[in-house]
């Protein structure tokens, strides 16, 4: 299991197994969107914001 | 001797749907590559990288990204689900509304105007409340329910001055009095999988928008419409969104090109992702060789 800090307000979040590369999780503290950017050791960053032309 | 198949699957981020999509792939043994739009760049005096894939399946949540990867991947000669082309009809509402208007498929009245006077004699000539809707975006994002001219007139204003020039392009909408719901139905290939009512107290019910799924039973004229749809804008695996007009039935709202399924997956018990991959598969370079 790896735990990363939020970077926003410094939580610490432990990843589920199964969590891949380029996948969003929300900080259980503040709620704010991460994308989970390597994990081996596992990092995270904020995610981009949604955009205009984004969608299905 | 025969090439092992390679399939790439373009992607922006890694929702439930690229996890399932993901491990169907892997299921089948399957040799791919996740391609990351954030990530990749095109030469274009150099396409042979990419030419070494059989087919690519296109999930970008971009849809600029998307549809000039897909362009520039068409032009290279390599297969994509969806195609360039139907990425371009569908991911334009305008373009949707022309196929279908181009093929009789019923669809809701529309109007389209390019300058703010023009769209409010549209929107007049239709009466209230009219739908203003962006050409291309996603998730029921910015649509407008306009209900008098008052309304009209600002959000006409407010679209052509704060909007980019593709705001411009005004698409008006009849407001269709639908039954709480509308209907969401997957089309792969020839094929009608499944559908689900997509619930909503609000007007707009799209489940990015919190309206919630219920499994919608397959019906000869469900079936019939959706691939007439599906047929209009090119084909291809696809999302059609139906509504039931009070007075003329079930009728094309709109068609999504990389659509999301977690809610349908799970609901209709059928595997999509991988009857995605399949597809895909049966789409790619080597198949279409066997297969001549």
């Amino acid at each position: 299991m790896s735990t990363v800090t939020c970077p926003e307000c410094e939580a610490q979040i432990e990843l589920e197994a199964g969590t891949e590369v380029g996948e969003i999780i929300v900080c259980s503290d503040c709620g704010v969107d991460l994308e989970v950017t390597a994990l081996e050791p596992a990092t995270i960053q904020l995610a981009p914001m949604e955009q205009e032309d984004w969608g299905e | 001797m025969q090439r092992r198949l390679k399939l790439g699957v373009l992607f922006s981020r890694v929702r439930v749907e690229e996890k399932w999509i993901f491990g169907a792939m892997e299921k089948r043994g399957i040799d791919y590559d996740r391609l990351d739009d954030r990530a990749i760049h095109f030469d274009l005096n150099d396409p042979k990288p990419w030419q070494g894939y059989d087919a690519v399946l296109e999930r970008s949540i971009s849809y600029n990204s998307g549809l000039y990867a897909l362009r520039l991947l068409n032009a290279f000669g390599v297969p994509t689900v969806n195609t360039a082309s139907v990425a371009e009809i569908c991911g334009d509402k305008l373009m949707t509304s022309a196929a279908l208007a181009r093929d009789g498929v019923p669809q809701p009245h529309n109007a389209t105007a390019f300058t703010p006077e023009a769209a409010l004699e549209a929107i007049e000539a239709f009466g209230y409340p009219v739908v203003l809707k962006p050409v291309v975006g996603s998730w029921g994002r910015l649509l407008a329910k306009i209900n008098d001219r008052d309304a009209a007139e600002a959000v006409l204003e407010h679209k052509a001055t704060l909007g980019s020039a593709q705001h411009s392009v005004f698409y008006v909408q009849e407001f269709i009095e639908k039954p709480g719901r509308d209907i969401r139905v997957v089309v792969i290939g020839e094929r009608v999988l499944t559908a689900m009512y997509r619930k909503s107290e609000h007007w707009i019910t799209n489940t990015a928008r919190g309206g919630e799924g219920e499994l919608c039973p397959l019906t000869p004229e469900i079936e019939e419409l959706s691939l007439r749809a599906a047929k209009s804008v090119g084909g291809g695996v696809l999302a059609i969104d139906l509504v039931e007009h009070p007075e003329r039935g079930l009728i094309v709202n709109e068609i999504n090109h990389t659509m999301e399924f977690h809610t349908m997956q799970p609901l209709s018990g059928i595997d999509i992702a991988g009857e995605i991959v399949e597809f895909v598969v049966s789409a790619s370079k080597s198949k279409m060789q066997n297969a001549e």
